[in-house]
């Protein structure tokens, strides 16, 4: 499925640019951080490489074609989008819809319950839920398909510490198991914890990528270092 | 005022005393009505579905249509129903007209707009929240519309009881297509109508307070089977 490569991809939106042009290649291996500030165009270069988002212009290409690519992906939200149903409904789901058995299903999803700490919870609606408890579930429901690549879009944006942990110990170990992820977040000191590269973003440009020490080491331009010292880039 | 007694008291009489002629009316209202409901639901479900997860080129023309035949006068319908089953209508080898088949036909044209305008109401609440899942998860078109009529299954009873109700109520159309003969194609509203035109006030307010109660049970039997209001969130 690797490595997949970005060439020229632009995303407009009635003429106005919210993106690129981004030339870039991901390939298989560890966790990709996507940094940059509000309106910097995280989501829509994660939405862009997931295939919810038209191309303006330019091509993605993964090395198999996108309907396979597209069965080994999977992305988590900024806010959690939980189904109307029980955490273990939710978590079975992406399994059902792949036409594994519902036997099978709910094995695997006790299990993600487990880890992600709400074995006790399985039949409560998934709605009710709090919002760390709901994202934890979100980033489960993701994973539980085994995906190649998860696409994460501030996935801690708005929880707690403990929240924040639980999440990012089952990103590190998914991404220990063989799965590429590509997260976008605000959160530089979680970008030191977690990325072996970074992609920085300035308005719509991707102004660098390459290993995490290189970018924290030597920022590419004024943006980034204004930004790695914690003043409001504007 | 008198008279409204005198009905309450009749009513309550013929209930108590299981007056065979007042069972035979009441169960073939609710054949008629209930089998056209079926019919309606079987149509209007996976069509309200259909247009709220597809994007084609006359789609809001299409939701006008829709919303507009809500409105459908049942007088209108029946018109129309006995022309094409009459004799020397297009359908008229079936020999339908004066069955409770015509009336059923009738009753699902009437109903079947309100279903399914009602129910594209409310799964295109509930897509805009799932939109982006779904479409990340990779689902087809039919799982799509499974999950939309799954999850918002409270909201399609509701478009059932109001199906219902507009079904139960109706006059006009099934008196034209099934034309009130006794022991055939009698049913409570048009006995209602029958007993107010020769006079029987009392017998007519006697069938409309166990129509009006018939109704009144379906209601409660389908929230009571439903389990709405009880616990969740819906």
């Amino acid at each position: 499925m690797f490595p997949l490569s970005i060439s020229r991809v632009e995303i407009s939106v009635k003429s106005k640019k919210l993106l690129g042009p981004i030339n870039l290649v991901i390939n298989e291996k560890g966790i990709t951080v996507v940094l940059g500030a509000n309106g910097s165009g995280k989501t829509t270069l994660l939405e862009a490489l997931h295939g919810l988002r038209k191309l303006s212009r330019g091509k993605l290409e993964w090395s198999v074609p996108n309907s396979q690519a597209a069965q080994q992906q999977s992305f988590v939200f900024q806010s959690p989008i939980m189904l109307r149903r029980s955490v273990i409904e939710n978590l079975i789901y992406p399994l059902i819809v792949r036409r594994i058995s519902k036997s099978i299903a709910v094995e695997e999803a006790k299990l993600w319950a487990q880890k992600i700490g709400l074995e006790n919870k399985m039949s409560q609606q998934a709605p009710l839920l709090s919002g760390g408890e709901m994202q934890a579930v979100a980033v489960a429901r993701a994973l539980i398909t085994k995906p190649k690549m998860l696409f994460l879009d501030e996935p801690t944006a708005s929880l707690d510490g403990l929240a924040k942990k639980t999440i990012e110990e089952i990103l590190i170990i998914a991404a220990k198991g063989g799965t590429k992820i590509i997260m976008s977040t605000h959160d530089l000191g979680q970008a030191k914890r977690l990325a072996n590269d970074i992609i920085y973003l300035h308005k719509g440009i991707l102004e660098s990528h390459g290993p995490k020490e290189d970018f924290l080491n030597s920022p590419p331009s004024d943006a980034a270092r204004q930004f790695l010292a914690g003043d409001i880039v504007i | 005022m008198n008279e409204i007694l005198q009905g309450l008291v009749q009513a309550f009489w013929l209930v108590i005393s299981l007056d065979t002629e007042l069972i035979a009316i009441s169960l073939r209202s609710l054949y008629v009505t209930l089998t056209a409901l079926l019919i309606s639901t079987l149509v209007a479900f996976p069509l309200a579905a259909l247009i709220v997860v597809t994007r084609f080129r006359f789609r809001r023309v299409v939701i006008a249509i829709l919303n507009a035949l809500m409105g459908l006068p049942p007088v209108v319908v029946g018109l129309l129903v006995y022309i094409i089953f009459s004799r020397s209508g297009p359908l008229g080898v079936l020999g339908l007209l004066y069955t409770t088949s015509a009336m059923i036909i009738a009753q699902t044209v009437i109903i079947t707009p309100l279903i399914a305008s009602v129910a594209h109401q409310s799964m295109r609440e509930l897509w805009a929240d799932y939109r982006d899942l779904l479409i990340s998860i990779n689902t087809s078109k039919p799982q799509r519309i499974g999950t939309l009529m799954w999850d918002s299954k409270r909201a399609l009873i509701t478009a059932c009881l109001a199906g219902f109700g507009r079904g139960i109520g109706e006059v006009g159309a099934i008196m034209i297509v099934g034309g009130n003969i006794d022991n055939a194609t009698r049913v409570l509203t048009t006995a209602i109508s029958l007993e107010t035109s020769r006079g029987d006030f009392s017998l007519a307010l006697a069938l409309g307070f166990v129509l009006i109660s018939l109704a009144l049970s379906v209601s409660f039997a389908t929230h009571w089977f439903g389990k709405t209001e009880r616990g969740g969130l819906w």
